[in-house]
């Protein structure tokens, strides 16, 4: 399996709303904890280490840039 | 017990005028050692051990001994006074802050002779494992005998030896050095021993206490008597208890070691102070292997190969593994088969568990002593979301405990036939009850020693046999699979077929089994292809 990189979602701007409005809810020091719970999470759904090692990979790639 | 301090006894070998020559050297006389060198001695096989002190070690080492290591002790003869001795165990229990996350169970199933784990101090082990060198012909066991220079050349090792009189020297054809974390040995080769080191600085002590808790390996998570950092609890026999505590990196080991200081850490975690002080110290752990583990003529076994850290009972357990791997090669070796093949498949496949023994460990060191912010961020949170969800549960690792790795081998043939289960090519033999012939209740286990613990045809009901290697046949009037087990847990049928090695690792198995292709296998499993 390959990491979809194109758009994957019904709706983007609705994850994305989704996202933005989970977080105003809370206290600026829980941003991060959230987020791993959240990628936890997702990661546990997604069940496929080769797509996890690709996402790391492509998100390490947008932070490097 | 058996005893632990033994006499230095001079050898006639120190009054020859010219080196003696043995066949087989092994340095250090601890767990790993001493298991080899009763391997090779029941094979038939004459072994010189040697090692340095006068007494078994004492303090606060291994506890947690494995059924794969319980199963080669068995074949030793040694692992009934310690299971008598032991304390069998095999759940688990995970805390994290004041709550209990959940519960494992390292063997749910029945149908095993040995037990998940038992816990026993090292040194028992050790003396039992002494005792039994002292009954075993042809083991010449040399107290107070320290190497102190090695060589080798074409003609074999050799080897330098200080005693209480003096210097000698001998030859060896073959040298295991099972000489321990600070291997010697491997200094005096120049050989690498590279891998991590955790800043976390672990604090051990053994306690005596009446205590109520049950035979359970407890851990916890930022427990209330020790904020945000890691305990553990265990029991031993002779009512002591096994405690850790991870403490800052920064703490001074020198301080930490003050006995009025643990006692009133313990007292915290326990709610009283009615025990008292069998051990205590102060470690820093590491994970790392040499590159190598063959050098031509010298090998390295156990802690001199590889060390871990103590979360998952890797250490001890993965140096008898490596014991009873090296035996049967050995012995064959010296009865003339290919020494390089045997060689280089014996560190191929303790290489990988050695790997394998790392990662885990790592892993588990990871988790419980975070090196970052983040990390110990993700753990926090991981240890939340372990109260609701299951896989979450799954990732808190408060150690993964010692199993045997399954081999990718050189000496394994691959299957040919579909199987739904039973162990593959390259793992370990696994345990049934069965009926022994004349009818008394057995297992697997045993009927593999009383087939000798050689190469062994294991077949389900009638079929061929192969010239040289002994059958163990299961059926009614044979080994008989009362429970229907076998058939279980090896997917067999009648005719088909297992090919167990000398050290009870499948090297192949075969559907409606014919000679042509066990012989192939066998052929293979010797080295000699
Ligand atoms: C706190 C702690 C807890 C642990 N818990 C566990 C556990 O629960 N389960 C587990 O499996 N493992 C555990 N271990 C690891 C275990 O103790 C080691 O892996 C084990 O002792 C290794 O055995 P060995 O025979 O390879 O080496 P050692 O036991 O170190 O023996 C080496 C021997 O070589 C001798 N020697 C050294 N140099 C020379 C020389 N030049 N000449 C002659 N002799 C020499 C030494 O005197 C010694 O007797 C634990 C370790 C620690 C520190």
């Amino acid at each position: 399996m390959t990491l979809r990189t194109e758009n994957n979602l019904p709706d983007p701007d609705t994850a994305y709303r989704l996202l933005v409005a989970a977080h105003r809810r809370l206290a600026p020091d829980l941003h991060a904890s959230f987020d791993a719970a959240l990628v936890l999470l997702l990661a546990n759904h997604i069940g496929d280490p080769e797509i996890l090692r690709q996402a790391l990979a492509a998100a390490a790639a947008s932070v490097e840039a | 017990m058996p005893p632990t301090r033994f006499a230095y006894r001079r050898a006639p070998d120190q009054d020859r005028a010219t080196p003696s020559h043995h066949p087989i050297v092994i340095v250090g006389a601890g767990p790993v050692g001493l298991s080899l060198a009763i391997d090779l001695a029941q094979r038939g096989q004459p072994v010189l051990l040697l090692d340095d002190a006068e007494r078994i070690g004492e303090g606060s080492r291994a506890i947690c001994f494995s059924k794969r290591t319980l199963e080669a002790w068995d074949r030793l003869g040694v692992a009934a006074p310690m299971l008598a001795k032991g304390v069998t165990w095999q759940r688990g229990r995970i805390f994290s802050g004041a709550h209990e996350l959940f519960d494992f169970n390292l063997l749910p199933e029945g149908g095993h002779k040995m037990p998940a784990f038992i816990n026993l101090q090292q040194f028992y082990a050790e003396a039992h494992l002494v005792a039994r060198a002292g009954d075993v012909p042809g083991l010449d066991l040399r107290w107070a005998n320290r190497v102190t220079a090695v060589t080798q050349d074409d003609a074999g090792v050799h080897v330098t030896i200080q005693t209480p009189d003096g210097p000698y020297a001998l030859t060896a054809t073959h040298l295991v050095a099972c000489d321990g974390a600070r291997s010697p040995i491997r200094a005096m080769l120049g050989a690498d021993f590279v891998g991590e080191t955790f800043e976390d600085l672990f604090l051990i002590a053994d306690v005596k206490m009446q205590a109520p808790f049950p035979t359970e390996r407890w851990f916890w998570f930022d427990p209330p008597f020790h904020p945000g950092r890691s305990a553990l609890l265990h029991k031993q026999p002779d009512n002591v208890w096994r405690i850790d505590l991870q403490l800052d990196r920064t703490a001074d080991p020198d301080l930490e070691r003050d006995p009025d200081r643990v006692r009133a850490r313990l007292t915290r975690m326990l709610g009283h102070g009615d025990f008292s002080f069998e051990w205590i110290s102060l470690y820093r752990f590491q994970c790392r292997r040499m590159a190598r583990f063959v050098h031509d003529r010298i090998i390295f076994a156990g802690d001199a190969a590889h060390q871990v850290s103590p979360f998952g009972a890797r250490g001890a357990n993965s140096g008898i593994e490596d014991a009873e791997n090296l035996a049967w090669k050995l012995d064959a070796i010296h009865r003339g088969a290919p020494a390089a093949a045997l060689l280089a498949s014996y560190e191929a496949e303790r290489i990988q568990a050695a790997d394998d023994n790392i990662a885990n460990s790592t892993a588990a060191t990871d988790f419980i002593a975070p090196a970052t912010d983040y990390e110990h961020m993700l753990r926090t949170t991981t240890l939340r979301l372990a109260r609701h969800h299951g896989f979450a549960k799954r990732m808190v690792n408060g150690g993964r405990l010692s199993k045997p790795t399954a081999y990718a081998s050189p000496l394994s043939t691959a299957d040919a036939d579909p199987w739904a289960g039973g162990p593959p090519p390259g793992a370990p033999l696994v345990d049934v009850p069965l009926r022994a012939p004349g009818g008394t209740p057995s297992f697997l286990t045993d009927a593999f020693r009383a087939a000798g613990c050689t190469f062994t045809l294991l077949r389900h009901g009638d079929g061929p046999t192969l010239d040289g290697i002994p059958t163990l046949t299961i059926g009614e009037a044979e080994w008989h699979d009362v429970d229907g087990l076998f058939a279980q847990r090896y997917d067999t049928s009648p005719g088909d077929a297992y090919l167990l090695r000398p050290d009870g690792y499948i090297a192949c198995r075969l559907r409606a089994a014919t000679i042509p292709p066990l012989r192939a296998a066998l052929t293979r499993a010797c080295g000699e292809t």
